[in-house]
């Protein structure tokens, strides 16, 4: 009765869980010999039409295929059969690069904005027009004129990244109080100072919420971008099992594909939390 | 004249009105302070009171007129003057150490850093704030904060001190501990300082002079208060000297009344922004003329000339 909440809500979670997977083991388990025929013609209908068996995979094969994904993770049998910890390296290589490509443009940019209400009035019908796009709008576009399909994708994701951090960014300058301004004039402190030791430290909270809008919709947009331009990547994993009709690889990638999104996310929502002080 | 340490010389300022010309904050202000002596405003809200301290932290630019200090026409901000401002404003993501070494850093660039920190640990002894120079703000009440506030201010030594309204955010019993504090480094070190108040007791308390300031829009300063306290007060007892009661009614009568008719009593006697009279209320007029001071002298001439 007085166990902590955090550990009745664990109990729920692994609950929802079994309940969850027990569901899907239920719904795609066979259901016997459905109809006599002959032993040579089931051989070749295979277990669906024999046995009732659903196409779709069963808890216990996706996890026993997940150990076996997991257990050998980096093995390279060429093109089309790469382990999955390659692809989800590749994957991370192009987000990060496209990413940090975007913080370097996205943040000074934003900090213009933010401190020069003549470029924030001047860049806002840009803005404004380039931020609805679809980021994968831009392939096309990217692969005529990059003609690298990697690069592309690092394009990508690069423009996917920058609306957030810039918009924030700039909301995040705008948003420093006047109370600290005041401060920092009084003590002549200089542009290049006040900017780096009053206005970057109160708007890091709002940067940093930004950068991690980003990363998430970064992660989104390389499994699509990926699916596109193929060869490597985890996007691309997931699009070669589909033509495999590998329902199991496909699933497995999609929880890969979630565990390394959240991992994305907590790693900035820590980030965050080093930048965020209570007033 | 000559010898004001300020010298807010015929200051106005004025804002776009909605239906088109302006209208005027204050106009045509003039004010003197000598060094040393501790100068506070009181009026009510709207009378212009921080717009006046802001033009001279240098943060507002008045729309006519100007402010010399020592000799200098005020620019913009200047470390020479420090603003203790009623908010505290203190960086919240800084220590208390941070915060003051900011202000010294700000002043002397090229310290080093443990010179700094030797210098704010300084002034944090000074408030009363040793044992807190690694807490922040946050972990902070509200007197301690101001006192933070209170040593960056003087951890620049600047040659003013510009203080709005610095204690209304606090309860009466830590105000009246900061008064103490404030009026003990003031005091001590000469500094040079103007304030904003709203409370009539902490004037009585602190300042030299009291300047009153007309309700707004269109203020006038109507009258420098010369506080006849001795200037050995203490909290303990300045309430009950002889003068105390005259000059606080003095005041009140001033804020409740005559600050919102004044334009009206002043009618048939022109007010002269350049010559605010300088009055002494609470000294019974038989003590006023044996003082043979200068300021009474002053005062009594001065008196005599506009009757």
């Amino acid at each position: 009765m007085t166990s902590s909440l955090s550990f009745r809500a664990a109990v729920v979670s692994v609950l929802l869980f079994i309940a969850f997977v027990s569901a899907w083991h239920l719904a795609v388990r066979g259901t016997g010999p459905t109809q006599a025929m002959d032993p040579e013609y089931a051989k070749l209908m295979g277990a669906t039409a024999t046995q009732g068996k659903s196409a779709m995979p069963g808890p216990l094969e996706v996890g026993a295929k997940l150990l076996e994904h997991l257990s050998r993770p980096f093995y390279d049998n060429g093109p089309n059969d790469k382990g999955v910890g390659i692809q989800l390296a590749y994957s991370l290589g192009r987000v990060l690069i496209g990413y940090f490509l975007a913080v370097a443009v996205a943040v000074p940019v934003g900090f213009l904005i933010g401190m020069s209400p003549l470029m924030s009035r001047a860049l806002d019908p840009f803005i404004q027009i380039l931020k609805p796009i679809s980021p994968l709008a831009w392939m096309p576009l990217a692969l005529y004129t990059i003609k690298d399909s990697g690069l592309s994708a690092i394009f990508v994701i690069f423009i996917c990244s920058l609306w957030p951090m810039m918009i924030n960014t700039a909301f995040g300058v705008v948003g420093v109080r006047k109370e600290w301004l005041n401060v920092a004039r009084t003590l002549e402190v200089g542009v290049a100072r006040r900017a780096f030791t009053v206005i970057l430290p109160a708007a890091a909270p709002t940067i940093l919420t930004g950068m991690r809008i980003s990363i998430g919709i970064a992660w989104l947009v390389i499994v699509a971008a990926e699916m596109l331009v193929g060869g490597t990547g985890i996007g691309y994993f997931v699009w070669n099992e589909w033509n495999n009709l590998s329902i199991i690889n496909v699933i497995n990638a999609i929880l890969l594909i979630g565990v390394v999104g959240m991992v994305l996310d907590q790693v900035l929502a820590r980030a965050a939390r080093l930048v965020t002080f209570p007033e | 004249m000559t010898d004001r340490f300020i010298s807010i010389e015929g200051i106005a300022k004025r804002y776009p009105a909605p239906g088109g010309g302006a209208t005027a904050v204050f106009e045509d202000l003039w004010l003197g302070m000598e060094r040393g002596t501790f100068t506070c405003v009181i009026g009510h809200s709207g009378c212009g009171k921080t717009t006046v301290l802001n033009i001279l932290a240098g943060l507002d630019r008045p729309s006519e007129g100007a402010v010399i200090v020592d000799g200098q026409a005020i620019e913009g901000p200047s470390l020479d003057r420090a603003v203790i401002f009623q908010s505290h404003a203190l960086l919240p993501w800084r220590t208390v150490m941070g915060n003051v070494a900011y202000a010294v850093t700000s002043k002397w660039r090229r310290r080093r850093r443990a010179e700094v920190e030797a210098h704010a640990q300084t002034f944090i002894d000074l408030v009363g704030l040793t044992g807190a120079e690694h807490k922040h703000p946050s972990e902070l009440s509200g007197g301690m904060k101001q006192r933070v506030g209170i040593a960056r201010a003087l951890s620049i030594e600047p040659k003013i001190l510009l203080m709005d309204e610095p204690f209304s955010a606090l309860d009466a019993l830590t105000r009246g501990t900061l008064q103490d504090e404030v009026r003990r480094i003031c005091t001590t070190t000469g500094q040079t300082v103007f304030m904003i108040t709203h409370d009539v007791d902490e004037a009585i308390y602190l300042a030299d002079r009291i300047v009153l300031m007309t309700n707004g829009p269109g203020a006038v300063l109507a009258e420098i208060v010369d506080n006849p306290l001795p200037k050995e007060r203490s909290r303990t007892d300045f309430h009950r000297h002889p003068y105390y009661y005259g000059l606080r009614n003095h005041i009140i009568d001033f804020l409740v009344t005559r600050s919102k008719s004044f334009a009206d009593d002043t009618k048939d006697t022109p007010h002269d922004p350049r010559n605010v009279p300088l009055v002494r209320p609470g000294v019974p007029e038989r003590a006023l003329a044996a003082a043979g001071e200068s300021v009474a002298a002053r005062l009594v001439g001065r008196e005599a000339a506009n009757t």
